[in-house]
């Protein structure tokens, strides 16, 4: 048997490719302002940095990081459930 | 509505902010504020709020521009001597941020015309230079329960307080007559430092700002001293006055009076 993994339903994507910091969190933001408490949002980037700001930023914030994955040589995937209005 | 991307650009440091956010950068945007006099006050003032995006900014000035305001009245410049104050102010906010709207009145501000021009505002700034205006701005905003924010200043002193009608106190229950026409010296007397205007105008900037966003504490029932000699700010508890004839429990004050009568401009 394979490893079993949970599968994360996701509710909302956003390409925030090609923006650096701090636009990367302010589009990330805007997009958990405009979910429900409880839903997910994954995120694909390319700016090295906000791969490490974005997630302080999010638990900074309140809101929850469930996972940051390089996905290839240039780009990241970030899950963030939303837990705080 | 959603935002631009250059809105995104132009706020982005105030989105990023828990207590800001998008929702919170929307209300300023909403937000309509009135702001008595185009002058040391009312410059700074009316600067932040157009960089903060404040969506309508009312601001009246019966006054053009002198040499002698340009040492403080940083919206003004010296292009502009002899320009009327609000339209000097207009195109400085303006063109700091087009997304402010700026609705200028060139009048005297008084009891017959101020209800009229607050009344479709949400806050209400104090930057006048006189007691007779500040009674009537205090007197309008209790009786039409618009949240004012007070400040003055004077050779190296100001004052800030945050006016919440029905939940505070009112500039009457801090002082509850004007000081007699003479006995407090004007700037044009007394003199005034310049930057310290800027202090005090950033700061009523900000309690206009929290008000907005509903976050913080406001300066309800408290005056704050800043003496930038000793550079000491100072606050001091103004409990609501029962008594207080215009917020209290039995107003003797329900009309707008005739502040002037007898009272020399300054």
């Amino acid at each position: 048997m394979g490893d079993v993994k949970p599968d994360i339903k996701i509710d909302k994507k956003i390409n925030i490719k090609g923006l650096v910091c701090p636009y990367t969190f302010v589009k990330a933001k805007l997009a958990v302002e405009d979910m429900e408490v409880g839903e997910t949002l994954e995120i694909l980037l390319d700016y090295e940095e906000a791969s490490r700001s974005i997630p302080k930023s999010m638990e900074d914030h309140g809101q929850k990081v469930l996972k940051v994955e390089k996905i290839n040589d240039t780009d990241w995937i970030i899950l963030i459930k939303k837990e705080k209005e | 509505m959603e935002f631009t991307e250059d809105q995104l650009q132009r706020y982005s440091r105030h989105i990023i902010l828990p207590e800001v956010g998008g929702k919170g950068q929307k209300k300023i945007l909403n937000a309509k504020v009135f702001i008595v006099g185009a002058g040391g006050l009312g410059c700074p003032v009316g600067y932040y709020l157009a960089a903060a995006g404040i969506g309508t900014i009312g601001i009246i000035d019966n006054d053009t521009i002198e040499l002698s305001n340009l040492q403080r009245q940083i919206a003004h410049n010296t292009e502009r001597l002899g320009m009327l104050k609000i339209e000097s102010a207009k195109k400085t906010f303006e063109s700091l941020n087009p997304d402010v709207k700026v609705i200028g009145t060139k009048e005297r501000i008084s009891k017959d015309n101020i209800k009229d021009l607050i009344k479709d505002y949400d806050i209400v700034v104090d930057g006048s230079d006189n007691f007779p205006t500040r009674y009537l701005v205090n007197d309008a905003c209790v009786m039409m329960k618009k949240p004012l924010v007070s400040g003055a200043i004077l050779k190296f002193e100001g004052q800030v307080t945050t006016i919440l009608p029905g939940e505070g106190h009112c500039y009457r229950c801090l002082f509850e007559e004007m000081p007699p026409a003479g006995l407090v010296p004007s700037c044009q007397e007394a003199g005034v430092l310049g930057a310290i205007t800027g202090v005090v105008g950033a700061l009523q900037a900000t309690e206009v700002l929290k008000l907005i966003l509903g976050k913080g504490e406001p300066l309800k029932n408290t005056l704050l001293i800043y003496d930038a000699l000793r550079v000491n700010f100072r606050r001091v508890k103004v409990p609501k006055n029962p008594d207080c004839p215009v917020c209290g429990a039995h107003p003797t004050i329900t009309e707008l009076q005739d502040y002037d009568a007898g009272y020399c401009r300054i």
